[in-house]
């Protein structure tokens, strides 16, 4: 791969990295990364019940949002 | 151990020698040219420069010296990692994170109704306020929270002013926090009253986010962008087909309703969507919303710089009197508590200590997020300042006025507004409403149907086009209820917490966030809090804004003074006393701006104590004053502006007491001769990273 597509690739990433945390949720790969290196006894759980505790978690909280 | 600044290089200093220089012209064009309008571009790059000077001189000065933030120290993200809540992020992924949890309707309004006062005032307010008070407040509190494992600030409050204070102040975010969520809706309201073509566009949003909903948790799991992109073409269709709606005869009446109708549609609402399980309503719609409103203020910001408007409002008008019809009350303290957000805002504390420091991957990145985050929020206010100043005056005065104060019909209306001198005809009043395809644009107050008919203008000047005025208009009006909604749904379920918690105390059966009586209950009397205020601003004779706003006002900028104490307590307790007045200064501003401005809401002509006198005066001697129709509807006002009233003595109060908690531990640690901060131990980052 050339060095422009490389490029877009990683600015695309940012920016659905970005997506997501604005809207309550990590990064998938992060925590799978994290899991296999601290926790390598754990299940990792598939991205859809990752976003579904999330998604859960997010409104319970303080909110994250202002006026 | 701090890292050594290396010295900045001849041309860098020549560079900022330039950003100066072109900072003070552009600020000196502003601020005194007089006669001839400006364009608004002087105050973009005037914005501009004073933005980043403060971040690279003020900013910097605060990390190295103030806070002494220390890029070799582990934060949070790494000491704690779980890659859940605390993940060393990407610091510009951080930064999107933070400023899209505190961009809100709040630096909207704030400068639109503030223009009232010409559009000097509220600039130099935008511009120093967020410099030394507003960046200072987000950027410190984001400091001392990393320090502290990334603590939120109630639990600061408790560990550095005592456990009393930690209560007061968290009492004092819930009341806040019902008042956002009234005022915040009826924002909504004024913008939908009578206006069928907005009201069913703010509906369609309901299916679509139940649809949004369905697709994410069946279809396509976890795939947020695409249905967002999804949702986005499903809006735009909606404000498209809302003007069919509007012109037909049938259908046109079952979405045109009166403000206390819309009031009681919202409260209904607002409870269902917060007992509804989150997946189905409120996070899709909070996924569009986030979007959508990073998307209009990227689009506002394209649309300044392309149509370069001209500021028709002028500089400073008459109203600094405190005659003004928008808000009640002189330019000092009033101005300063109508622009909160923007300037400055108790609530960006809460997100500051909240998820944006347990995510940041290094204490040197915290300017950028906390700092920075904050003169980009400025810079919407700017920009919310500027589509409202670059409206003609006299479209600005009737849309923001009350009915009260400028009579119910155009031609009342563009008397009135002649007078104060701000020359409008009825025929440009009409010819105004029907440009943006609704009945009316009088008495609708609150911030967003202004901003909606500058944007809309601006958008139309670039591309033009029949009808498209109408399109944007509703399109900014949507965007607007679209994010207030959700803050509202958002808001009402963190209340309904809050509030299980508090009756948990009581009676512990309670507490069971997952049983339906204890939800259904804690949420009516959250729905039932702020649905009052609601209502209360829906049948206000002064329109709702013109009495609630300063209360919201009020009770931002309490907790912002509260958050700058708390900051000022730490320095001193961290020995560093000859930087006290970095966070004291604003402050004791803040303190003496809403002690001042919550005096004049208790006693004197602009009073609630004074409306409430009114209204019972007429009633003992049975006449009935407008908007009242029956004796009954009397008492219900005098009522009201006593509850006011009671809540901003409360405010008093609160601010009051908290300030003896800081006093008190503030001459504690001067007294003592080492630091007494509670912060976490030094642990080295090359330590612990992997």
């Amino acid at each position: 791969m050339n060095k422009p597509m490389q490029a877009l690739e990683s600015s695309w990433k940012w920016a659905v990295q970005t997506a997501r945390l604005c809207c309550g949720v990590p990064d998938y790969d992060a925590y799978v990364k994290h899991l296999h290196e601290h926790h390598p006894e754990r299940e990792v759980p598939s991205y859809k019940e990752f976003f579904r505790e999330r998604q859960e978690a997010r409104y319970k909280g303080t909110g994250g949002r202002c006026c | 151990m701090q890292a050594v600044t290396p010295k900045p290089s001849p041309a860098a200093k020549i560079l900022w020698v330039a950003i100066a220089i072109v900072g003070a012209f552009c600020l000196s064009v502003v601020a005194l040219r007089r006669g001839e309008p400006i364009n608004a571009i002087w105050l973009v790059a005037a914005a501009i420069s004073i933005f980043v000077i403060g971040y690279r001189f003020y900013g910097k000065f605060i990390e190295h010296s103030v806070l002494k933030l220390d890029p070799t120290r582990a934060p949070p993200s790494v000491l704690r990692n779980d890659g859940l809540d605390y993940v060393p992020t990407d610091k510009w992924v951080v930064f999107g994170h933070h400023f899209a949890a505190i961009a809100g309707a709040g630096p909207l309004v704030g400068p639109v109704l503030a223009a009232q006062m010409g559009y000097l005032p509220g600039t130099l307010w935008i511009l120093f306020g967020v410099v030394f008070a507003g960046a200072v407040q987000d950027f410190m509190i984001l400091g001392l929270s990393l320090r502290r494992d990334g603590r939120s600030l109630g639990h600061m409050l408790r560990e550095e002013l005592g456990p009393v204070a930690g209560v007061v102040a968290m009492f004092g975010v819930l009341v806040l926090m019902m008042i956002v969520l009234a005022v915040l809706a009826l924002v909504v309201v004024k913008a939908l009253t009578h206006s069928p073509w907005g009201t069913f566009t703010v509906a369609a949003t309901i299916p679509i986010a139940l649809l949004m909903g369905l697709y994410l948790r069946v279809f396509r799991p976890g795939r947020i962008l695409e249905v967002s992109l999804i949702g986005l073409v499903l809006l735009l269709a909606s404000i498209w087909f809302g003007k069919t709606v509007a012109d037909s005869a049938s259908l046109a009446p079952l979405f045109d309703f009166d403000a206390k109708a819309l009031a009681w549609l919202l409260i209904a609402y607002g409870f269902c969507a917060s007992v509804l399980p989150v997946w189905l309503l409120l996070a899709p719609r909070d996924y569009l919303s986030t979007f959508l409103k990073i998307g209009t203020i990227a689009l506002l910001a394209l649309a300044i710089f392309l149509a370069a408007p001209t500021l028709q409002m002028p500089a400073v008008t008459k109203f600094i009197d405190g005659t003004g019809p928008v808000f009640a009350g002189n330019l000092f303290p009033f101005l300063f508590i109508t622009i909160a957000c923007g300037a400055v805002s108790g609530w960006h504390s809460i997100i500051a200590s909240g998820t944006t420091p347990k995510l940041l991957a290094n204490e040197g990145q915290a300017r950028l997020v906390g700092y920075g985050g904050m003169l980009m929020e400025a810079f919407v206010a700017i920009m919310a300042l500027i589509a409202a100043a670059s409206l003609h005056p006299g479209v600005y005065f009737a849309m923001n006025s009350p009915a009260a104060i400028v009579g119910s019909t155009v031609q009342d209306a563009a008397t009135a507004i002649s007078q104060w001198g701000f020359v409008v005809t009825p025929d440009e009043l009409l010819q105004t409403a029907k440009n943006i395809g609704e009945s009316s644009i009088l008495g609708r107050a609150g911030g967003a149907p202004t901003l909606a008919v500058g944007m809309a203008q601006l958008l139309h000047n670039i591309i033009p086009g029949g009808g498209m005025m109408a399109f944007w208009y509703h399109y900014a009006i949507l965007f607007e209820a679209l994010f207030i909604l959700t803050t509202v749904d958002a808001g009402t379920r963190v209340g309904r917490f809050m509030i299980q918690e508090i009756a948990g105390l009581m009676y512990k059966p309670l507490q069971a966030t997952e049983s339906w009586t204890g939800n259904l209950l804690a949420t009516a009397i959250c729905v039932g809090l702020w649905g009052y205020f609601l209502y209360q601003g829906a049948v206000d004779p002064l329109g709702g804004i013109n009495t609630l706003w300063p209360l919201f006002g009020i009770a931002n900028q309490m907790l912002a003074a509260i958050a700058l104490m708390l900051a000022t307590v730490v320095v001193v307790k961290l020995k560093r006393e000859r930087y006290v007045l970095v966070p004291g200064v604003p402050a004791i501003w803040l303190i003496v701006c809403t002690l001042t401005a919550g005096w004049e809401k208790l006693s004197g002509p602009i009073s609630f104590t004074a409306a409430a006198q009114k209204y019972a005066q007429a009633m003992q001697n049975g006449k009935l004053l407008a908007p009242a129709k029956t004796p009954a509807a009397m008492q219900q006002i005098v009522t009201n502006n006593y509850v006011d009233m009671a809540l901003t003595g409360l405010f008093m109060l609160l601010i009051v007491v908290m300030l003896g908690f800081s006093l008190r531990a503030l001459i504690r640690a001067w007294q003592t001769n080492h630091p007494t901060a509670h912060e976490e131990p030094y642990v080295a980052l090359s330590s612990v990273a992997s």
